[in-house]
């Protein structure tokens, strides 16, 4: 595994910050704006990216993702030009941990080996795959473990004491902790507190947990870390800026960034 | 949780949904279980399919629909159970275990809207909540099951996203249940999409099989030499099936929509064209480009214009047990008119592919055949639907 996510968390234990993760999908609106937009997150003070491939069928995602993953499709956007993007983003940034989020379809298509192969060509540090639940996640797992990929889990609000118990011992690097039900969107808003998770996901030496869904405000970092996640999540909340802006990219890059610098100003903790 | 049942089929199956669906999947599994073994619950089920949908539905040897005297065509008649479709009869079952459940509401996709009709109808009957997604494209196709549900009390969401079909219906449909788990079951169409829906599906489908093998071993003194059913997400062809699996003396062939042509990119043969994916939570055969990204499906016929199927034909077809074959609009449309013309009997567009195939067999025989074909749906509800293709292909005779 790389050692990115740790030496992150470690960093942040001693500044007395959480992280903020912000997410977008490669290659919305288009690959150069994408490129823009992501080194404007890691400048905006991004600890970690969260990176989705653009994907025909996203279930778990709400309108918001949904109409960025279709943006990008309609820009030609294919797995291979993701995978040249972070290796530019890589070149951009050498130390922040860069995870991607997809649909198991697209790992399947390309096979598992060669698809966790790419990721760790390119720099990539974990990989969630969004339908593949922790029973159906052997051969995904075995395959980034051979390529030192870090799998990250999803640990539901409504998880059984056994499943986050499984959840907690197949996942490594972080623990992407729903916030609430349903899928992602700022429709619905995260819904805390999530401390009986957190405490299940301690009591199993769970990576740390990053709390994801409906976070697209400063207060709900700030309440996500309050109530013991390491983190938080945001994606439709930055999604937004690019849908808003999509005749101005200069004011896309200039809003996505501050927007990163205000979250993240919420994750000091004295 | 004691006893599980298989997530696979073979290679195919599983269950590939987000972690959060988890719980309600595995829900519906024990509950599922406990109720095949619940006498009480069976012998609802029995009654309504009885009392309420009609069944046993008859078995009928065409007079005039085969072309070859030596090939005998026998019918089964699921155009004659309540709600015009096969689907009336897993939806009965699956509204039971809802209620089992305790939950109060219930959402579905539809393509064809036949399920969707079936769902409205199931849930009016047991007092349940009810909301249908159907692709935007669809709701056009299908106007009067769009009013059909709507009279039933269902609440019809049209679905623009995507193709605007049965496909985006059914990822609506996850997103919905993703929220609402607690209170709702996702009440799914076809015998495809994550564990356990293609065994749930099956096991409430299956007595169409029973009751066909029964019939015409009581008709013939013996078994059919071919059993056919058009196959799309694959129930009624799996409730076909799965009785004859163990008869290996009986052919099974699965006739999926050629659309235009398998040549053309204008279809929904997914066993035949497809290859290896995951889509809707199973992995199966699925109609995708190199990328892994699903590529939209096509067919006359709303409710076979899926790009995915169910697990066990796929897997029924890699061992070789069952053949899978396709049929153009074109073939059905023609079929559809001579079943018309024939019988006196409107078939389904989506059965008119078992039929022309059905044609094919019969044509291609060289000595006494027996053929039992599932004559899924009636098609009423695609009167205008064929009108209109039938004026713009000039196919009147």
């Amino acid at each position: 595994m790389s050692n990115r996510y740790n030496q992150m968390f470690t960093k942040l234990k001693e500044q007395k910050q959480g992280a903020f993760v912000p997410f977008v999908t490669i290659g919305d609106p288009n690959l150069a704006t994408s490129l823009d937009i992501i080194k404007g997150l890691i400048d905006g003070g991004a600890d970690a990216l969260e990176l989705g491939i653009p994907y025909s069928d996203p279930i778990a995602d709400g309108p918001t993702i949904q109409k960025a993953n279709i943006r990008a499709l309609e820009a030609k956007v294919t797995p291979k030009d993701c995978f040249e993007l972070i290796k530019q983003v890589r070149e951009y940034n050498a130390d922040i941990p860069i995870g991607l989020l997809l649909y198991s379809n697209l790992i399947f298509a390309k096979g598992l080996d060669s698809f966790y192969g790419l990721c760790a060509d390119v720099g990539i540090d974990s990989v969630l795959v969004a339908d593949v639940p922790a029973r159906e996640s052997a051969p995904f797992k075995q395959m980034a473990e051979k390529h030192e990929i870090d799998a990250i889990f999803i640990a539901p609000p409504n998880g059984s004491e056994k499943s986050l118990k499984q959840i907690a011992e197949k996942g490594s690097g972080y623990t992407y902790l729903l916030s609430r039900a349903g899928v992602t969107g700022t429709e619905t808003v995260a819904n805390m507190p999530i401390e009986t998770v957190i405490a299940a996901l301690n009591t199993y030496n769970a990576p740390p947990a990053l709390l994801g869904f409906g976070i697209s405000q400063p207060e709900h970092v700030k309440a996500a870390i309050e109530s013991g996640a390491a983190g938080a999540i945001s994606g439709s909340a930055v999604v937004k800026l690019i849908e808003k802006n999509l005749d101005n990219p200069a004011a896309m890059v200039a809003q996505i960034t501050e927007f990163v610098r205000v979250m993240k100003a919420a994750t000091q903790t004295d | 949780m004691t006893q599980k049942l298989d997530a696979y089929f073979g290679e195919f199956g599983g269950m590939f949904v987000p972690e959060l669906l988890v719980p309600a999947l595995e829900q519906l599994e024990q509950e599922f279980i406990a109720a095949q073994n619940d006498p009480a619950f069976k012998e609802e089920f029995e009654s309504l399919l009885k009392e309420y949908a009609g069944r046993p539905t008859p078995l009928t040897l065409t007079r005039n629909f085969s072309p070859n005297p030596l090939a005998k065509i026998y019918l089964k008649r699921e155009d004659l159970l309540h709600g015009g479709a096969h689907k009336t009869n897993q939806v009965l079952g699956q509204a039971l275990l809802t209620k089992r459940m305790g939950k109060s509401r219930v959402i579905a996709e539809t393509g064809a809207g036949q399920h969707g009709v079936a769902t409205a109808l199931a849930c009016a009957l047991l007092g349940l909540k009810c909301r249908i997604y159907m692709g935007a494209k669809d709701c056009e196709r299908q106007q009067p099951n769009v009013f059909r549900m709507k009279l039933m009390g269902a609440e019809v969401i049209p679905v623009d996203a995507g193709s605007g079909t049965l496909k985006d219906a059914v990822n609506e449909a996850l997103r919905d249940w993703s929220a609402t788990y607690e209170d709702s079951h996702y009440l799914l169409g076809t015998a495809a999409g994550p564990h356990p829906f293609p065994t749930l599906v099956r096991e409430f489908q299956k007595m169409i099989g029973i009751e066909a093998k029964e019939q015409i071993v009581q008709a013939e003194g013996k078994l059919p030499d071919y059993v056919v059913a058009c196959v799309g997400g694959g129930s009624n062809a799996i409730g076909m099936f799965a009785d004859f699996i163990d008869e290996k003396d009986v052919k099974l062939v699965g006739v999926e929509p050629g659309g235009h042509g398998l040549s053309t990119l204008k279809h929904g043969a997914t066993i035949c064209k497809g290859t290896k994916g995951i889509l809707h939570g199973a992995v199966t055969y699925i109609m995708q480009d190199d990328d892994g990204q699903i590529e939209e499906s096509y067919s006359v016929s709303a409710g076979l214009d899926y790009p995915a199927v169910g697990p066990q034909h796929a897997y029924l077809h890699a061992t070789g047990r069952a053949q899978y074959v396709a049929a153009t609009d074109e073939q059905a449309l023609d079929a559809f008119q001579t079943l018309c013309r024939c019988e006196g009997i409107i078939p389904a567009l989506e059965s008119s592919h078992a039929l022309a195939h059905a044609l094919e067999i019969a044509k291609a025989a060289t000595e006494e055949t027996v053929i039992v074909v599932n004559l899924s749906g009636r098609g009423d509800k695609d009167l205008a639907h064929v009108h209109r293709v039938l004026e713009q292909g000039g196919h009147y005779e």
